[in-house]
C-alpha cells in the first residue's frame, strides 16, 4: 500500500498509467492453478513416505501378514475383484453425493432463513446444536428402522453429518457483510433479493466453501456409519464382512479405497473453489506471499 | 434524472422551487439496552443546491447520523428532512454516498463495482458505458478499470467508490470521511481532484471530516458541530474564490481565519468537558 501512494505522489493525475493490474490478474489465475500443483506435491510426498514405511514394515516381516497385509497383496485383492470393489465404492459415493447435494440445499436454505429471520434462527439454533450432538451413529439404527434397510437411511446420516457445517458457515458468511454495504445498497434503490444476488450471497461464498470442505469429508463418514449399522452393500459393508472374516486384505482395500474417496471430494470442492472464486483464491494466495 | 443526458446536470434547473436539503428541529435519540443516547439535538440547517458544505466536530457528535437523516437511512426521533422540498421517508434513490472505507465489491473489477449502481437501478446498458467511461476519465481511473479492489491503492478504492456515487449524477452527494484512511499526500490530490469534480458536476456536497483544512478547502461553508447532544454549534462562510489553487488557498489569510476560528470552536468543546 505504502509504494502505492508513492507512486500516486509522482504522478498526480496521470490518466495514460500501465493497464498493469489487468495483465497481472490474467497471470494469477493460471498462477493459481500451478501453485495448486505446487501446493500438492508436498502431501504427495508425505503419502509416498507412509506407503513405503508401510511396504517396508511388511517385507521385514515385522509384523504378521494377518495382521497388516502388505501392500502388494492389499493391491491383489483389489485388482483380482475389479467388479465387487467397483459395485461397493459406487453404492457409497453414490450415498455420499446424494447426501452432500440435500444437505448443501437444505443447509443452505435454513441458514439464508436464519440470517433474514432472528426469530426462526433463536428457535432453530438449539435444535441444530442439539441434532449435531447427538453421536451419528448412535441414532442410526433408528434410521434404518424406520427407513427400512436400503440407501435412504444411509443418505439420511450423510446428510445429517453434513448439514451443520454447511448452516454454520453460510450464517457466519451472510453475516459478514458490512453493514455499510447494506446501507449503500439502500441508496440504490436495490430490494432485498438484489441485495442478496448481487452482495450478500456472493460475500458468504468463501466461508460457505470452507464448511463444504469440512462438509465433504463428513458426508463420507455418514455414509459409512449408515452402512456399519445395516447394510448388504458398500464400502461400510465390505470393511465389516472383512473384519468378521479376519480377510485383513480386503479390510485394508476397503479402508483405503473409503479415504480416497474422502479426499478426492475434498479435492473436487477445492477446486471448484479456485473456479468459482478466483478473487478470493488469488487474494489468500497474496496473503501468504507476504508472510513469507 | 437520465444518464443519458451528457450535459453538465446543474441541481439549481431541478429544484428552482429552494434548499436542497432542510433540517427543522431535528433531534435523534437511539435507545440501547444499556442507556438513551441523544445524537442530536435542536439542528437546523438549509443547504442551497450545489454547495459544497463540510461538517467539522469530534468523534461521536453526530456526524454521521445527520448524513443518514439526509439519505432517509435513519429516521429523526422528532423534526423534519427535506431533500428538495420532500418529506425524507425511507432510503432515498437520488443521492450518491460514499463511506470512509471504500466498500466495494472485492469480486468485482473497478468497473463493475461502478456498474452497481446501475444494475441495482436498472439503468439501459447502453447508456451507461458512456456514462462509465466518463467518470473513469474523470477521476484518474483509467487503465485500472479491470483490477480488482485489492490490486488498487486506497486513494484508488475511494475514486471507484465516488465514481459509483457519481453514476447516476445524483443532485446531492454524501460523503462521511471519505479520505480518512489514505496518506497525508495522497489526501490534499483527492482534496483538488473533489473540488474540480464538485465544480464539473455542480452536484452538492455534504462532507463530514476530521481535517480542518480539508474542511475549509473544499467548502464553502463549514458546520461545526459540538457533542452530547449533538448540535450544531456555528456555520462559518468561507469566503475564498472560486478558483482554488491548493497551496495558494493555504497561505489566504482567509484561509487562516476560518480555520483558526473552527480550531477555536473545537478547542472551546474539548476544554469545556
Ligand atoms: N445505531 C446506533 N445505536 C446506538 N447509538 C448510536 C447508533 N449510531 C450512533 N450512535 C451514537 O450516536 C452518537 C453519534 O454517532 P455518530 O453520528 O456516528 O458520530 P460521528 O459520526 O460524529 O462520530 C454516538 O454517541 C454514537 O455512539
Ligand atoms: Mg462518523
Amino acid at each position: 500500500m505504502a509504494a502505492q501512494s508513492t507512486i500516486e505522489q509522482r504522478e498526480p493525475t496521470a490518466p495514460a498509467r500501465t493497464p498493469a493490474p489487468a495483465a497481472r490478474r490474467r497471470g494469477s489465475a493460471g498462477g493459481g492453478l500451478l501453485r495448486f500443483v505446487q501446493s500438492t506435491w508436498r502431501p504427495a510426498a508425505v503419502l509416498a513416505a507412509i506407503f513405503v514405511a508401510w511396504w517396508a514394515v511388511t517385507a521385514a516381516d515385522l509384523v504378521k501378514p494377518y495382521l497388516v497385509p502388505a501392500p502388494g497383496t492389499t493391491l491383489d485383492v483389489v485388482l483380482a475383484q475389479t467388479g465387487y470393489f467397483a459395485h461397493h465404492t459406487w453404492i457409497t459415493t453414490y450415498e455420499t453425493i446424494l447426501g452432500f447435494a440435500i444437505a448443501i440445499v437444505v443447509g443452505v436454505l435454513s441458514a439464508v432463513v436464519m440470517v433474514y429471520s432472528p426469530t426462526v434462527e433463536k428457535s432453530l439454533y438449539p435444535l441444530l446444536l442439539f441434532a449435531q450432538v447427538i453421536p451419528k451413529i448412535a441414532i442410526a439404527p433408528l434410521f434404518i428402522v424406520w427407513l427400512g434397510f436400503g440407501l435412504t437411511p444411509k443418505v439420511v446420516v450423510a446428510v445429517l453429518m453434513a448439514f451443520f457445517p454447511i448452516v454454520i458457515s453460510t450464517v457466519t458468511g451472510l453475516k459478514s457483510i458490512d453493514p455499510e454495504m447494506l446501507q449503500l445498497s439502500a441508496t440504490m434503490g436495490a430490494g432485498p433479493g438484489q441485495t442478496f444476488r448481487k452482495i450478500r450471497f456472493p460475500a458468504a461464498l468463501p466461508h460457505l466453501f470452507s464448511g463444504l470442505k469440512v462438509a465433504a469429508t463428513m458426508a463420507v463418514t455418514g455414509a459409512v456409519v449408515g452402512e456399519f449399522v445395516g447394510a448388504n452393500e458398500g464400502l461400510g459393508y465390505v470393511i465389516l464382512q472383512a473384519n468378521g472374516n479376519l480377510d485383513t486384505p480386503t479390510l485394508f482395500a476397503g479402508l483405503l479405497i473409503m479415504s480416497l474417496l474422502g479426499v478426492v471430494l475434498f479435492v473436487v470442492v477445492e477446486l471448484l473453489e479456485y473456479f468459482v472464486l478466483p478473487w478470493h483464491a488469488s487474494r489468500r494466495t497474496d496473503a501468504a506471499t507476504t508472510s513469507l | 434524472m437520465t444518464v443519458g443526458n451528457t450535459t453538465t446536470q446543474r441541481p439549481a434547473d431541478a429544484t428552482a422551487t429552494g434548499a436542497a436539503v432542510e433540517i427543522d428541529q431535528v433531534a435523534v435519540r437511539f435507545r440501547t439496552k444499556k442507556k438513551d443516547v441523544t445524537a442530536l439535538r435542536d439542528v437546523s440547517l438549509r443547504i442551497e443546491p450545489g454547495e459544497f458544505v463540510s461538517i467539522v466536530g469530534a468523534s461521536g457528535c453526530g456526524k454521521s447520523t445527520l448524513l443518514k437523516l439526509v439519505s432517509g437511512l435513519l429516521r429523526p426521533s422528532s423534526g423534519q428532512v427535506r431533500l428538495h422540498g420532500e418529506d425524507v421517508r425511507g432510503p432515498r434513490r437520488d443521492i450518491g454516498y460514499v463511506f470512509q472505507r471504500a466498500a466495494l465489491l472485492e469480486w468485482r473489477t473497478a468497473r463493475k463495482n461502478i456498474l452497481l449502481q446501475a444494475e441495482m437501478r436498472r439503468l439501459p446498458k447502453a447508456q451507461v458505458r458512456q456514462r462509465v467511461d466518463e467518470l473513469i476519465a474523470m477521476t484518474g481511473l483509467t487503465g485500472f478499470e479491470d483490477a480488482y479492489p485489492n490490486e488498487l491503492s486506497g486513494g484508488m478504492q475511494q475514486r471507484v467508490a465516488l465514481c459509483r456515487a457519481l453514476l447516476h449524477r445524483p443532485p446531492v452527494l454524501l460523503m462521511d470521511e471519505p479520505f480518512g484512511a489514505l496518506d497525508a499526500l495522497t489526501r490534499e490530490q483527492m482534496n483538488v481532484e473533489l473540488r474540480r469534480i464538485w465544480r464539473e458536476t455542480g452536484t452538492t456536497v455534504l462532507l463530514v471530516t476530521h481535517s480542518i483544512a480539508e474542511a475549509v478547502y473544499l467548502a464553502n461553508r463549514v458546520i461545526v458541530m459540538t457533542p452530547r447532544p449533538g448540535t450544531v454549534a456555528e456555520v462559518i462562510d468561507v469566503d475564498l474564490p472560486v478558483e482554488r489553487d491548493y497551496g495558494q488557498t493555504m497561505s489566504e489569510p482567509e484561509f487562516a481565519r476560518a480555520t483558526g476560528r473552527i480550531r477555536d470552536l473545537l478547542g472551546a468543546t474539548t476544554t469545556a468537558e
